[in-house]
C-alpha cells in the first residue's frame, strides 16, 4: 500500500527534484567544509545559511502550493503556520540556552526574567526535550488547520472568502503574539539561541548540517506531495478545485477532502519554520503579517502553480532576487515584487515552470492530436 | 404517510419550496417504481431542475416528503450522503471534470470507497480497468480515452457525463435535458444511451425536446409552475386539454 504510493510519487520529474537536492544536502556542505577559503569552489560561511533560508521558503511555498495549485484553497494564512513551527522550534532553543542568559537563570528565559514571572507557564513544559518540540512543530500547526478548516470547510466557506479569514487568522496571530503577557516574548520574539542537539548553533559545521537538513526536508515533502497529486485522492483534489459541487454529487467529502491536504500542508509549514528559525536566529510576531503570506502566494504563482517544482524554483528565485535587490536599490524592492507579480499574471499564467513544461510537451506532441482529428472526423 | 411511500423507488408528497416568495414548487407529488424510466416536461419555470434539486439534496423543500427506496427521507441528507444512497445526476450544461482525461473522470466516478485514504492508497484493478473500457466502449469515447475532457465536443462530454453516471452505478439516475444543443445525429445516440441505461437502472429525463421523449417511449409527467398537470403516455397527456392550454399551446 505505501510502497505502491512511494512508487507512484517517483515519476521522472521527481526522481531529479529528489536527486537535485539530495545532492546539494551533500555538497554544499562540502564545498563549504573542506575547501579552503581562497579556492574557486569554496561556498561562503553567509551563502550556506542565506541558501538554507530559501530552501524553507520553498518547502512553505510548495506546502502552499499543493492546497492552491491542486484543490484551489487560496490560503493567504500560511505565514501563520510557518511561523507557529519556527516558534515551537524557538521555545526549544530558548530552553537550551539554560543558565547562559543575560540573567543566568537556569528555566527560565530572559524575557520571563525581565517581566518578573516566578515559574514557567504550562505551555513551555516539555520544550527542554528536541523530541517534544518535534512532535509540536507539527502538531500546532496542523491543529490549528484541522480546526480552522474543520469550520470553514464545513461551512463551505470558499474563494475569496476563505482568503480573506485566513489573513484574518494570521493577523489575529499577529497581535496575539505581541503580547507580553502570552508568554513568547511580545515584540522582541524569541532570540539569542547558543545550541541545537548540544551544537553550537552558530558553528560552521552547524550551519552546514542546517542547510542539509532543510534540503532533505524538501526532498521528503515533495515526495509526499507528489505522492498525493499523483494518487486517485490527487484527482479528486483537481476534480474539487475544477467542479466542486460535481464531485460532491458523485459522492465525495470535499469537507473532508479539503480539509486532509488543508492540515498536511500546515505541518509541512511548520516543518519550515522550524528549519527558518536556527538559520536566522530569531523569531518574532513579524512572522505572522499578512504580507509574509501573501508573498509566498507570488512565490508560487511565479514558479507556477500545480506543478510542485515550480514554488521552488519560484521561492529560490524571487528571495535570490530580493536579496539582490534591497541591497542595491532598497527603496525599489516592492515595486519591483508588484510589478513582478502583475507580469506573470499577465504574461506566464502558468508560471515559469508551466511555461517552460508547456513548451516541452507540445512540440513533440504536435503531430499526434492531428491524427486523432482526422480519425475522429472520418468516423463521424 | 410513509406506508404508501413503501416499494416505490422515489416518493415525493406535497412539496414545496419557495425562494424570495416565490413557489418554485407548489404541492408536488409523484412516485417512481422500482426500474421505470419516466419522462417529465413542462414549460420553462415549471420548476423541473428544481425537483432535481430536491431529490439531489441541494435544495431543501419548505414542507413535505421526499423518500427514497421507501424508507430513507433524502431531507435529511446532504448532496455527497444521496450519491451515496444511490441517487446520480447528470447536469443540463454537461459537468465533467475538465482537465482530467477521458478515463480519469470515469475512473473518479466508478463506484469504489471515496473516502481520503482509500483514494489515497487507491490502486486501479484489473476489474476496475475492465468496468472503465466497457463504459468508454458504450459511450463510444475509446479513442478519445487519453484525451483532456476540456477538448471534447459538447455532445461528447454529455455522453462523458453519462458514461461516468454508469460508473456511478447509481440506483437512481435524473438527467437534465440531455439533448440540449446536440445535432439529430448526436440526439439519436443519446436516446440510445439512455434506453441502455434504463435497462438496469431506474431513470428520470427532464426534457423540452418533445421529439425526443417520443423516442424514449416511456410514462410522462407534465409539470406546471410547480405542480403536476398530466401523467401518462405521451399521447394520452398531449390530448389532455389542461396541457394544451398550459404547455403545448403556447
Amino acid at each position: 500500500m505505501i510502497t505502491s504510493f512511494v512508487f507512484k510519487a517517483l515519476d521522472r520529474r521527481a526522481i531529479w527534484v529528489i536527486a537535485v537536492l539530495v545532492g546539494l544536502a551533500v555538497l554544499v556542505p562540502l564545498l563549504n567544509l573542506a575547501l579552503p577559503a581562497g579556492h574557486p569552489l569554496h561556498v561562503p560561511n553567509y551563502a550556506i545559511s542565506l541558501m538554507g533560508k530559501y530552501l524553507t521558503y520553498a518547502l512553505l511555498a510548495l506546502a502552499l502550493d499543493l492546497v492552491w495549485g491542486y484543490c484551489g484553497i487560496l490560503s493567504l494564512g500560511h505565514g501563520a503556520f510557518f511561523a507557529l513551527g519556527g516558534y515551537a522550534m524557538g521555545m526549544y532553543l530558548m530552553r537550551q540556552i539554560g543558565a547562559r542568559g543575560v540573567y543566568g537563570d537556569p528555566v527560565l528565559p530572559d524575557f520571563m526574567v525581565f517581566l518578573n514571572w516566578q515559574e514557567l507557564p504550562w505551555f513551555w513544559y516539555g520544550f527542554d526535550q528536541f523530541w517534544f518540540a518535534a512532535i509540536m512543530i507539527v502538531l500546532v500547526p496542523g491543529a490549528l488547520a484541522f480546526v480552522f478548516g474543520w469550520f470553514a470547510f464545513r461551512s463551505r466557506v470558499t474563494g475569496v472568502y476563505l482568503s480573506i479569514i485566513t489573513q484574518a487568522m494570521t493577523y489575529a496571530l499577529l497581535l496575539a503574539f505581541f503580547r507580553n503577557e502570552m508568554g513568547f516574548g511580545g515584540n522582541n520574539g524569541l532570540t539569542d539561541f547558543k545550541d541545537i542537539l548540544g551544537y553550537a548553533i552558530q558553528a560552521d559545521t552547524t550551519r552546514a548540517a542546517l542547510f542539509s537538513a532543510s534540503a532533505l526536508a524538501l526532498a521528503a515533502a515533495f515526495l509526499i506531495c507528489s505522492g498525493i497529486v499523483r494518487s486517485k485522492f490527487g484527482k479528486v483534489l483537481v476534480a474539487v478545485r475544477d467542479a466542486e459541487s460535481r464531485s460532491r454529487f458523485f459522492g465525495y467529502r470535499v469537507e473532508n477532502v479539503k480539509l486532509f491536504v488543508f492540515v498536511v500542508s500546515a505541518m509541512m509549514a511548520g516543518v519550515a519554520g522550524a528549519l527558518y528559525v536556527p538559520q536566522v536566529g530569531i523569531i518574532n510576531p513579524g512572522e505572522f503579517a499578512p504580507a509574509n503570506s501573501i508573498e509566498v502566494v507570488i512565490w508560487t504563482a511565479v514558479g507556477g502553480r500545480g506543478t510542485l517544482v515550480g514554488p521552488i524554483v519560484g521561492a529560490v528565485l524571487v528571495n535570490a532576487g530580493k536579496s539582490v535587490f534591497t541591497a542595491a536599490f532598497p527603496e525599489f524592492w516592492l515595486f519591483a515584487l508588484g510589478a513582478l507579480f502583475v507580469a506573470v499574471t499577465l504574461f506566464l499564467p502558468k508560471g515559469i515552470v508551466g511555461a517552460l513544461s508547456g513548451l516541452a510537451t507540445r512540440r513533440p506532441r504536435r503531430p499526434a492530436p492531428v491524427i486523432r482529428d482526422a480519425a475522429g472526423e472520418a468516423a463521424e | 404517510m410513509t406506508k404508501t411511500a413503501k416499494g416505490s423507488l422515489l416518493y415525493l408528497d406535497g412539496v414545496s419550496v419557495a425562494f424570495d416568495g416565490f413557489k418554485a414548487i407548489n404541492n408536488l407529488s409523484l412516485v417512481l417504481e422500482p426500474g421505470e424510466m419516466r419522462a417529465i416536461i413542462g414549460p420553462n419555470g415549471a420548476g423541473k431542475t428544481t425537483m432535481m434539486d430536491i431529490v439531489t439534496g441541494k435544495t431543501r423543500p419548505d414542507t413535505g416528503d421526499v423518500i427514497f427506496d421507501g424508507e430513507v427521507d433524502l431531507t435529511r441528507h446532504d448532496e455527497t450522503d444521496i450519491a451515496a444512497l444511490g441517487i446520480g445526476r447528470k447536469f443540463q450544461k454537461p459537468t465533467v471534470f475538465e482537465s482530467h482525461t477521458v478515463e480519469d473522470n470515469l475512473e473518479l466516478a466508478l463506484d469504489r470507497r471515496r473516502g481520503v485514504f482509500a483514494t489515497l492508497f487507491y490502486d486501479q484493478t484489473q476489474k476496475d480497468r475492465e468496468a472503465i473500457d466497457r463504459i468508454l466502449e458504450t459511450t463510444r469515447l475509446t479513442a478519445r480515452r487519453h484525451e483532456r475532457a476540456a477538448n471534447l465536443s459538447h455532445g461528447q462530454k454529455q455522453w462523458l457525463e453519462i458514461g461516468m453516471l454508469l460508473a456511478q452505478n447509481p440506483k437512481l439516475l435524473l438527467v437534465d435535458e440531455p439533448v440540449a444543443g446536440m445535432t439529430d445525429a448526436e440526439t439519436e445516440e443519446t436516446a440510445r444511451l439512455l434506453r441502455e441505461i434504463a435497462q438496469n437502472h431506474s431513470v428520470v429525463v427532464v426534457e423540452h425536446d418533445m421529439g425526443f421523449v417520443r423516442e424514449l417511449d416511456v410514462k410522462v409527467t407534465v409539470l406546471a409552475e410547480g405542480s403536476v398537470l398530466a401523467e401518462g403516455s405521451l399521447d394520452h397527456v398531449s390530448n389532455d386539454s389542461k396541457v394544451i392550454e398550459n404547455y403545448l399551446g403556447r
